[in-house]
């Protein structure tokens, strides 16, 4: 471990040293710092960098540490958050022209939690704005670029987390997930990434896109990170009326177990979808052997309503999104249209300029299926269709303990390959999303590389709460299948 | 399944959407084309399903109704785009 240069080392190694006095919180920051100003402007991962506020936070962690204080399992390690968790004193974008000056005047449960724990803030990290996309190409604060290919994009909408994890730009990151936010973008860019059970982390503080699919959730390089930010950022909280009270296991000590006897369950449908890539497949079938061969039995399952996700989730998201988007009016905070002499007009106008065009399509589409005459028609019907798919993983469920798919299609494709068609891009998901409409928690681990050196994953998935089942056999994957951790940056 | 221009713009008030008429068109054209592909949901018979508003069946979470006061109204009223004293001032509401 001595010769791998200190941004490379996992959170927990980090985490372990800082305690251990082997590096100060200072060093290890300024390090990261270092290493963002030099990658940053190539990659575009942060938003919003914090050197000042973070280096304050490194020197009180290391008075602490010299008084023999500890703030929790993070002290004095930097990591960084996705701009769509609010931050009290630093501004939060939301990846948005129309939040562009935002100053929130709190701090978001997931937010809170990671700083209790001791961990220092390097930044706020580019993302899709509003959380809408699939490529980071939708922020107002330019694209993000896939630190394995700057040619290509990391994926999205948290892809400003996944590249800054991969670029090893900070140790560890917090994203959120819609219908496939985390995972798809943690497969792209060759990093762990998990979407929790709906209800295991709090939504406070985190701006909303469509509640009844958004959760938090850690990108990581390493597995046994993942687990540890899970359990940090997890938990009840009454802020958060949909958040669950049931008590949070520790991750960690998931990963190592054996995964003998456990049913690794295939989906029919996800294999036999057309534009699934024959390296993805392989790839992903590696990590299969890698489960069998530890002792794991698979089966395949069936997943009937697979292909009507996509249509279901396009009506469900943009639905909620456009009620939740309502309250960026120009009035209380953000954006503001000029030289407007009606409220109307100002709000309107406010918000044709202050949204972009992937976020006034979904507003469009969710105001058209919520409205009159169309309710029953859109909204409504997906909504029973969403019961179906639930039923669908309720099924598979009885006969596996743990699904395995591939978590995208492809591995990362070029910028602005797929701009100008939404629905080729909403295509990137068609993996992801089920398991958002059924609420159940999924994973992405990395499973193999492409003959062109991109990164591909593998996703799991399992019932509502095992999230522990996630971490025992993603632990399994990444020690049979070893693949680089940090994209190789040359120059 | 085609939409006309005229319930794109009908939408686009409803939304609070300024748009201009390239926009509209735009819209006109995608929105159709997501419409069109959506329509495939009319396959399934879901005469017998529930709806699914939410992925985790819960109750409604109660609480006691209690005031409790944030504190710091600056930090609230600091990032309006236009206030006097602690108001928000938008344009005039009322037609004279």
């Amino acid at each position: 471990m001595t010769n791998v240069p200190v941004h490379e080392w996992t959170l927990l190694e980090a985490a372990r040293k800082v305690r251990g006095k082997e590096i100060s919180s200072r060093d290890l920051t300024k390090a990261l710092l270092a290493r963002i100003e030099k990658l940053n402007p190539k990659v575009n991962a942060y938003i919003t960098v914090l050197p000042e506020r973070a280096m304050a936070q490194a020197a009180a962690c290391d008075e602490e540490q010299a008084r023999g204080d500890h703030r929790g399992p993070l002290h004095g390690v930097p990591v960084g958050l996705k701009d769509i968790f609010c931050t009290r004193g630093v501004r939060t974008t939301c990846g948005s022209k129309i939040l562009y000056n935002f100053d929130p005047p709190y701090d978001a449960a997931v937010t809170g939690k990671v700083l209790a724990a001791g961990a220092v803030l390097l930044g706020k990290q580019n993302m899709d704005e509003f959380a809408m996309g699939s490529s980071t190409e939708t922020s107002h604060y330019g694209v993000t670029r896939n630190p394995w290919d700057l040619s290509r994009i990391p994926g999205g909408s948290s892809g400003g987390t996944a590249a800054a994890v991969a670029a090893a730009m900070c140790f560890a990151g917090v994203g959120t997930d819609t219908g496939g936010s985390i995972r798809q973008p943690a497969s792209l860019c060759g990093v762990v990434g998990v979407k929790p059970t709906y209800g295991r982390v709090s939504r406070y503080g985190m701006i909303a896109f469509a509640s009844s699919l958004d959760q938090a959730g850690p990108i990581t390089r390493t597995v046994p990170d993942a687990a540890r930010m899970l359990s940090i950022i997890a938990g009840y909280d009454r802020r958060d009326s949909t958040s669950v009270d049931v008590p949070v296991p520790d991750y960690l000590a998931a990963v190592d177990k054996p995964v003998k006897g456990l049913r690794v369950g295939l989906p029919r449908e996800y294999f036999e979808t057309g534009g699934l890539d024959p390296e993805v497949r392989a790839a992903v079938e590696k990590a299969l052997k890698a489960l069998t061969e530890q002792g794991a039995t698979a089966v395949e399952v069936s997943l009937p309503h697979t292909s009507f996700a996509l249509s279901t989730y396009y009506l469900i998201a943009p639905a909620e999104a456009s009620s939740n988007l309502a309250r960026y009016d120009g009035v209380r905070y953000g954006y503001r249209s000029e030289g407007a002499t009606s409220l109307i007009e100002m709000m309107s106008k406010t918000r044709a300029e202050g949204f972009g065009a992937e976020v006034q399509r979904r507003i469009m589409i969710g105001t058209y299926a919520l409205s009159a005459g169309y309710y029953e028609a859109f909204y409504g019907k997906a909504q029973k269709v969403r019961t179906l798919i639930r039923g669908d993983f309720a099924g598979a469920f009885g006969k596996a303990d743990v699904l395995l798919t591939p978590t995208a299609p492809t591995p990362a494709f070029r910028l602005g390959e797929k701009t100008d068609d939404p629905l080729t891009m909403y295509l990137s998901d068609i993996f992801t999303i089920p398991c958002n409409l059924a609420g159940i928690p999924g994973l992405s681990v990395p499973c193999g590389m492409s003959a062109s050196g991109l990164p591909i994953g593998a996703q799991l998935l399992s019932n509502p709460f095992r999230e522990e089942t996630l971490f025992t056999a993603a632990g399994a994957i990444e020690r049979a299948v070893p693949v680089p951790r940090v994209a190789p940056f040359s120059g | 399944m085609a939409i006309t221009r005229e319930e794109v713009l009908h939408v686009a008030r409803l939304a609070r959407l300024a748009l201009s008429d390239a926009d509209a068109d735009r819209l006109r054209a995608q929105l159709s084309d997501l419409l069109e592909y959506m329509k495939q949901l009319d396959r399934l018979d879901t005469r017998d399903v529930v709806p699914t508003s939410h992925a985790v069946e819960m109750g409604t979470p109660f609480r006691e109704d209690v005031v409790r006061p944030f504190g710091d109204r600056e930090a609230l009223l600091k990032n309006a785009p236009d206030r006097e004293g602690d108001f928000f001032r938008v344009p005039r509401i009322i037609e004279d």
